[in-house]
């Protein structure tokens, strides 16, 4: 048995293929084909959750993607955990567990209901006139209990084990909406030979043919029709159908994001598969065929359980073959719902009464329910509810009238009316128009290539639906290139009239303010709470909105909004347009982070970058830091070395002996053309007309407002050719910055720049025995001092591979670096590797290059300098060519603050106990006993323990600093202030005479 | 996401191969080393930020690696047209409508009726 | 102005709440204001309501085209903070946190600042130097800020995932206990019923089309859709659109307007106790009292005025907030959304007189202007006033771009070596 109130011989699903799944603990059969929903309600279980801010008890309301009541959390297991689920689009799987929300101590009996009692209290917008007094209590007393009461489900608390998927796809025409609109539009836009996407965020096409089985297309049953054009459509090669599927975001240039659901109705699902999937449409057309929602009727405690809109309990009777009752009352505004009574008094439900606040409904619907013996209240109004945990008894009087008139009842179904769905087009940036004549908002001005069709278009009859749709599907395909070869055509019958009915505040509501007569479910907010908005100066809509919260919940206003307007319209005495909807955000639905993620994850998320030598670094036991995406060897740890002892090692023995390090993240950029001089004297401070091919020279390069950019040394490798280096962390920007000047502000300049920063592998060799490492391995060029000086620049070959080879230093001793194709990298670092062995000496990392630098007083660019620093902070004046007439940064660098006293400049600074390191970023001050706010002078941008000074070290940019040499300045620090005296920045080899060896 | 018609590639392709690089137009003057502060301050800070059409570089920096102008409305996001640097500033009145572009909606929906 | 209060609130529970009144009044706009405010978000309510209490100035109209804080005050991520490194920024946000400390009590209205603490997460070496930069200067200042090792991290924040394999690992953060967040419409609403109350005029659904200018230069007021209101001082302050209205008086201004967009994810219960701010993957996130998971994502490449953006930007935001936490991805967002951020090209505000005799121009707050909201009111209010800015103020101004004395708040974060 699968619960007690599905009828035999009603609905789709089929009675043999059953599934087992449990609610709170308790279980339930379901046939497959169940949303989590309709098992329940075939079970009788009416109660699933509770409201955001009273706790009231809530049961399902509707059977989509609208529901504001039924969120379940749904377990898979303990990784697989989601949270606020709507019951009413989850389907049910065979040994799914399930569990309500937002309750304690359980469902039925929740401590959070005292809410309910306290409610007048709890008025919109009651929490911003309270709360205040003692100031301290917001955060330690009244917030965490607010925080604690609020919320809906509870969140995963592993890391979620599923993978994601995401694909491009790019079509002529994209369908939005698989119902009869949707699938008509589809077929006329296919039969062209347009690429066509169809989605539909159901399990299966049909749309409103879920509830409506009156209809016949082309003589066949509406729900039978769908699902054979849909297969149809699947086997053209141009078309693609996509259930489960659901699109989220309309944005730029028909660009559409769909979220495809792949395996959360599966019980064991194949493990290769994606849980979800995102499709990013680029469409040359879209066709919006989303149709519309049925709206509550708005009275008295219109939230029991039990009460739900008219269509939902067809499409539970007609699709699920499931009863939401056995004696149901109807109270609606238009004719529509008088579908639901006679689909449901023809499956042998009784039908207490149709409630109708109109004097005068359709006649047809009038003789329809003669003829099946229900009777008809036509202006009457439901005013008040009862019951529990479950509908009892429905109040109505007629209207104007207080004489009422119980009817008990186990369901009450409601419809005020049809809302269509404009969220795709509104998102699309169109703007919705009021038609007052059905009181809808419509597309009334697009904004993007796309129509809307059918309900969601206001086109309320099924064949002028149809053909709507048909003209709309060869238009767009038109429009995208595709000609009609024959027409479509397709007779449908039978339909309802969905158009008409009301929003806002039925009689039901009342003036009263104590009233409870929900517009939003989930968050609780009834009529009064508009008019206390109103009331309060929120004249805005927006203001409304977010004063009651009135369509902030998870189905973001879709049975709600229209009826916070109609409310508000009414208390400020203004038309419903005039008033105006609040904005259509995207998502439709709420989507999965991790859908939205898809692959972005972990390596995915950002790809890192390893030097062509990092293996066998690692192999050496080096510990890396991340530099930007790089991943760089920082220190070489020995057995039962720290990171102390290893770096104090191999910076003795880099000074003493010899070191290799790998620089090859930094950047190199090949600079090549007759102009090429012209092009670098442009770019750089420095002028490079003088510099012979085969010298090297440092380079300093400024932003246009004379802020120092990047640095870097520069080879020329012959008369029209510069092998350029860069940070490790400017390479892009640097050749970006390059690219910009020559393609737009220089391109007469005969220039060709290519990034070569991943060409060359660059292996650094320091020290005095630096010559003596490479000689037996390099061919062809003489390293004497005499041929081969510090800062010049050769080719020939290492090991057989073509090499150029550079004398230069970043360490102050004698210094190669050996640049080779990449590939050759590790080759030619074993090689080296074995030669610095015999010598004595060792690889040594990024710590150790930092430390051997300052010993030397060369800067880092982005750690000696920010944004904020010019040449001569730096002191790096002379590498600004005097006489040059321009360069990138010239003007910019006469700025009356750049050239004015006081600026920052970089100094020394020496600790007065030599044991004692500074931290870098440490502020410096004259007068440490002053009171806060302290005037800093600058801060530590650079400290280190030098072994081989035998003492700290330190740079730091000081105001006036290079004034200061020599004067005792503070550091104040948390447990004790630091004295240091201002000093010269180079701590070694002053004279530079180890450069030579 | 934007869909951006590169000139040089002739072809539209998604905001993810590009990278805006401000406004169009603004030449360096050739001798910058002799302007006023006031000069430069109008050359290097001051935008008109235009709501409305707006003339802005863009870099087809993960495709040809070109930079480009573009005219754009900052209200709608929509491209008027783009061209190649160095061109001049195109007189959008007299151009006409880009022939990468799709006839506007209106036109569509006006046949639909 | 009734005083809000529970008893308040309990008199009126009573009684089906039918005695509150308008929290602001929607008068006809006066033929002539000693100032006008253009633009009625937090920065522009505030600086009436401070023109009014501080400086005895109530003949003052706030002029909003659409809806009182429409614009960012009711679109941003309500972080505030004010562990700035430069003494321009640490003076002006550190001032508006002392503001956001008694602003509730100050406007009897709760704007529900809560200092749950702001962490930034460190990944690398160079993080950890800037955010020690940031630390130390903080602390000389006379504002909180510390560093905590990664055990302390995730002590404080639970669900970061601090393993050593991480894309990005975390080597440490910086938290100042004192930053959190505020309810973002209720400092409008705040300070609007209390301007209101000492006679300020608030004017919504009123756009300025031009400005006017007198003999000497001087403005004389303002055109608008409900025809001309004359104003001896007008006061800028119209966040994404200050570009266009400082047009209208032929003063152009070194901004760029770029959509920033932000998320939220469907209500939990608590499991997010602070804000957590990472610069290097590009991620801000907290959690509301409601239980919504609010996370703010970049900024599109392009100038806009869309308040719409890139699918791109938000679903890089999650990567990286998936990265730090991913206990998060079977959570869902509910909803997207962008405003215009007006940004410098220092990153850093300008506040000040202007070319143009009594014109004052408060904008370029960029991705920032939540948290400085009190206090950017506060000194705004002052400068037009006096006609000079505050001394905690006197940084920001205009000037700066000629003279090239900039405050690179984005810069002194520099870039990786």
């Amino acid at each position: 048995m699968t619960g007690a109130n599905r009828i035999p011989g009603a609905g789709r699903l089929t009675p043999a293929k059953t599934a087992r799944f449990t609610f709170d603990g308790k279980s339930y059969t379901a046939l497959e084909g169940d949303t989590v929903a309709s098992a329940l309600l075939a079970n009788g279980v009416h109660l699933v959750g509770r409201s955001f801010k009273y706790h009231r008890p809530r049961g399902v309301v509707s059977a989509g993607p609208e529901e504001p009541n039924a969120l379940i959390g749904v377990e898979r297991d303990a990784a697989r955990q989601q949270p606020n689920v709507r019951a009413t689009v989850q389907e049910v799987f065979d040994g799914m567990k399930t569990i309500s929300q937002n309750r304690y101590p359980s469902l039925s009996f929740d401590v959070g209901s005292i809410n309910n009692l306290l409610s007048p209290f709890f008025a919109a917008g009651f929490y911003y006139k309270t709360f205040m007094w003692p100031k301290q209590a917001w955060k330690h007393i009244y917030e965490p209990q607010i925080r604690a009461a609020a919320g809906l489900g509870v969140a995963p608390t592993q890391e979620d084990p599923d993978h994601y998927a995401s694909r491009y796809a790019h079509c002529d025409v994209l369908v939005i909406g698989g119902g009869i609109a949707g699938l008509s539009a589809a077929l006329a836009a296919a039969k062209t030979g347009a690429r066509v996407i169809l989605c539909d965020e159901q399990p299966e096409v049909g749309g409103a043919m879920h509830y409506d089985k009156s209809v016949t297309v082309d003589g066949v049953d509406g729900f039978t029709w769908a699902q054979k054009t849909a297969a149809d459509l699947a086997k053209m090669s141009n078309v693609t159908v996509l259930t489960r599927t659901t699109a989220f975001g309309y944005y730029a240039q028909n660009f559409v994001a769909l979220v495809e659901r792949v395996t959360d109705h599966v019980s064991k699902p194949d493990r290769r598969l994606p849980r979800e999937r995102m499709w990013q449409v680029r469409a040359k057309r879209v066709i919006i065929a989303t149709g519309a929602i049925e709206r509550h009727m708005v009275f008295a405690n219109n939230d029991r359980p039990g009460i739900l809109q008219a269509s939902a309990a067809r499409t539970y009777l007609n699709h699920f073959g499931v009863a939401v009752g056995r004696k149901v009352g109807v109270y609606t505004a238009n004719d529509s719902a008088y579908e639901a009574a006679f689909d449901l008094k023809r499956a042998g439900v009784t039908v207490a009464a149709i409630v109708d606040c109109r004097e005068k409904p359709g006649e047809a619907v009038l003789a329809e329910a003669r003829s099946l013996g229900i009777e008809v209240l036509t202006g009457h109004s439901v005013i008040d509810t009862s019951g529990k945990l479950r509908v009892a008894g429905m109040s109505v009087a007629r209207n104007g009238s207080t004489a009422k008139r119980n009817i008990a009842i186990d369901a009450l179904l409601t419809s005020a009316g049809w809302t269509p769905s404009v969220h795709m087009f509104s998102q699309s940036r169109g703007k919705v128009a009021y038609d007052a004549a059905s009181g809808a908002f419509l597309p009334g001005v697009y904004a993007q290539d796309c129509l809307s069709i059918g309900a969601c278009n206001g086109t309320n009859d099924l064949q002028a639906t149809i053909e709507e749709a048909l003209a709309a599907g060869e238009l767009m395909a038109k429009a995208s290139g595709f000609e009609a070869a024959s027409k479509v055509e397709l007779q449908a019958k039978n339909a309802f009239q969905w158009t008409g009915g009301m929003s806002g505040a039925a009689e039901g509501a009342g003036e009263d303010t104590t009233v409870k007569a929900f517009i939003d479910f989930q968050n609780d907010v009834c009529a009064k709470d508009i008019r206390l908005a109103v009331r309060e100066g929120m004249h805005s809509i927006e203001h409304i909105k977010r004063f009651t919260t009135n369509g902030m919940a998870t189905d973001q206003g879709k049975l709600s909004n229209l009826h916070g307007l109609a409310i508000a319209a009414e208390a400020l005495g203004r038309g419903i347009p005039e008033v105006g909807l609040t904005t259509f955000r995207a998502p439709y639905t709420p989507v999965t982070f991790g859908t939205l993620i898809s692959h972005s994850r972990g390596e995915l998320f950002d790809p890192t970058r390893k030097t062509p030598m990092h293996a066998l670094e690692e192999a050496e036991g080096a510990v890396f830091e991340d530099v930007g995406q790089w991943k760089r060897a920082w220190y070489y740890p020995r057995a039962g070395e720290d990171m102390h002892q290893a770096v104090n090692r191999e910076c003795k023995t880099v000074r003493e002996s010899v070191g290799m390090f790998d620089a090859s993240t930094l950047g190199k950029i090949e600079v090549v053309g007759p102009d090429a001089a012209a092009f670098l004297n442009l770019i750089y401070t420095n002028s490079w007309d003088t510099l012979k091919p085969g010298r090297c020279r440092y380079g300093i390069m400024l932003r246009e407002d004379g802020f120092v950019y990047d640095d870097g040394v520069v080879g020329r490798m012959a008369e029209d050719r510069f092998h350029v280096t860069t940070t490790t962390g400017g390479a892009a920007r640097v050749m970006n910055h390059m690219e910009d000047y020559l393609q737009t502000e220089f391109p007469h300049l005969n220039v060709w720049l290519t990034s070569a920063t991943e060409q060359w592998a660059v292996i650094a060799v320091q020290g005095p025995k630096a010559r003596d490492v490479i000689a037996s391995l390099v061919e062809g060029i003489d390293l004497s001092n005499e041929a081969f000086p510090h800062m010049s620049v050769r080719e020939g070959k290492i090991c057989g591979v073509p090499t150029r080879l550079f004398r230069m230093s970043f360490t102050g001793e004698m210094g190669f670096e050996v640049n080779v194709p990449a590939d050759f990298g590790p080759a030619i670092w074993e090689a080296i590797r074995a030669e610095v062995e015999k010598a004595g000496g060792c690889a040594y990392g990024t710590e150790t290059m930092h430390i051997l630098r300052a010993e030397k007083g060369y800067i880092i660019v982005g750690q000696d300098t920010d944004g904020t620093v010019t040449p001569d902070d730096a002191s790096l004046s002379w590498a600004v060519g005097k006489k040059k007439p321009d360069f990138v940064g010239i003007r910019g660098l006469k700025r009356p603050d750049l050239v004015k006293s006081g600026r920052k400049q970089l100094v020394g600074l020496l600790t007065k106990d030599p044991k004692v390191v500074l931290e870098e970023g440490a502020q410096i001050v004259a007068d440490p006993n002053q009171p806060k706010p302290m005037t800093m002078l600058g801060h530590v941008t650079s400290s280190y323990w030098s072994e081989n000074c035998g003492r700290s070290i330190a740079m730091a940019l000081v105001v006036d600093g290079k004034a200061k040499l020599g004067q005792t300045l503070y550091v104040p620090m948390p447990d004790r202030t630091i004295a240091v005296e201002v000093s010269e920045m180079v701590f070694i080899d002053k004279e530079g005479v180890r450069l030579n060896g | 996401m934007l869909l951006i018609y590169c000139p040089y590639c002739e072809e539209e392709r998604s905001e993810l191969e590009f990278r805006g690089a401000g406004d169009a137009h603004i030449v360096r003057p050739s001798n910058i080393a002799d302007i006023t502060d006031e000069e430069f301050e109008e050359f290097f800070f001051l935008r008109d930020n235009p709501k409305g059409l707006i003339f802005e570089r863009w870099r087809h920096i993960n495709g040809c690696g070109r930079f480009f102008n573009a005219a754009r409305d900052t209200v709608s996001d929509k491209f008027k047209l783009t061209y190649k640097a160095g061109e001049p500033k195109p007189d959008l009145d007299a151009a006409a409508p880009a022939a990468a572009l799709v006839e506007t909606y209106e036109a569509t929906e006006s046949n639909a009726k | 102005m009734r005083k809000y209060s529970v008893f308040a609130v309990a008199r009126e529970a009573m009684r089906g709440h039918k005695g509150w009144e308008a929290q602001w009044t929607s008068p006809e706009p006066r033929k002539e204001y000693d100032v006008i405010i253009v633009g009625g978000g937090g920065h522009g309510l505030g600086a009436a309501y401070y023109l009014a209490k501080e400086h005895g100035i109530t003949n003052v109209a706030v002029l909003e085209k659409g809806w009182l804080g429409g614009g960012n005050t009711g679109r941003n991520t309500t972080i505030i903070r004010s562990n700035y490194l430069y003494d321009e920024s640490m003076d002006i946000y550190e001032h508006s946190l002392k503001l956001w400390e008694n602003l509730s009590q100050e406007l009897n209205y709760n704007i529900m600042y809560s200092p749950r603490g702001v962490m930034m997460l460190s990944h690398n070496v160079h993080d950890q130097q800037v955010f020690k930069r940031h630390i130390h200067a903080n602390r000389l200042h006379g504002i909180d800020n510390e560093w905590l090792t990664p055990e302390q991290a995730k002590d404080f924040c639970p669900p970061l995932d601090i393993a050593a394999g991480a894309r990005y690992p975390i080597n440490g953060a910086a938290l100042q206990r004192r930053g959190g967040t505020a309810r973002h419409d209720a400092v409008a609403w705040g300070y609007a019923r209390a301007a209101a109350d000492r006679g300020v005029h608030i004017i919504q659904n009123c756009e300025v089309k031009g400005i006017r200018r007198g003999p000497n230069g001087e403005v004389t007021g303002v055109d608008t859709n409900r025809g001309f209101i004359g104003a001896k001082k007008i006061g800028v302050s119209a966040s994404g659109h200050n570009s266009v209205v400082m047009a209208m008086a032929d003063v152009r201004v070194p901004l760029h307007s770029v959509p920033l967009q932000a998320l939220v994810s469907e209500p939990m219960k608590p499991i997010f106790p602070c804000v957590v701010m990472s610069n290097t993957v590009h991620a801000y996130i907290s959690q509301s009292d409601k239980g919504e998971l609010v996370i703010g994502a970049g900024t599109d490449q392009y100038n806009s005025y869309s308040q719409t953006g890139g699918l791109q930007i938000i679903t890089h935001t999650l990567d990286a907030i998936c990265e730090l936490f991913p206990i998060f991805r079977r959570v869902k967002m509910m909803r997207q959304w962008g405003g215009i951020t007006d940004n410098t090209p220092d990153r850093s505000a300008i506040q000040g007189v202007t070319p143009v005799q009594n014109l004052f121009v408060n904008c370029g707050w960029g991705t920032g202007g939540f948290k400085a909201t009190p206090g950017s009111a506060n000194l705004f209010a002052h400068l037009i006033a006096r006609g000079e800015p505050h001394r905690l103020a006197a940084g920001l101004t205009l000037d700066r771009f000629r003279t090239g004395r900039l405050i690179d708040e984005a810069a002194a974060a520099a870039v990786a070596h």
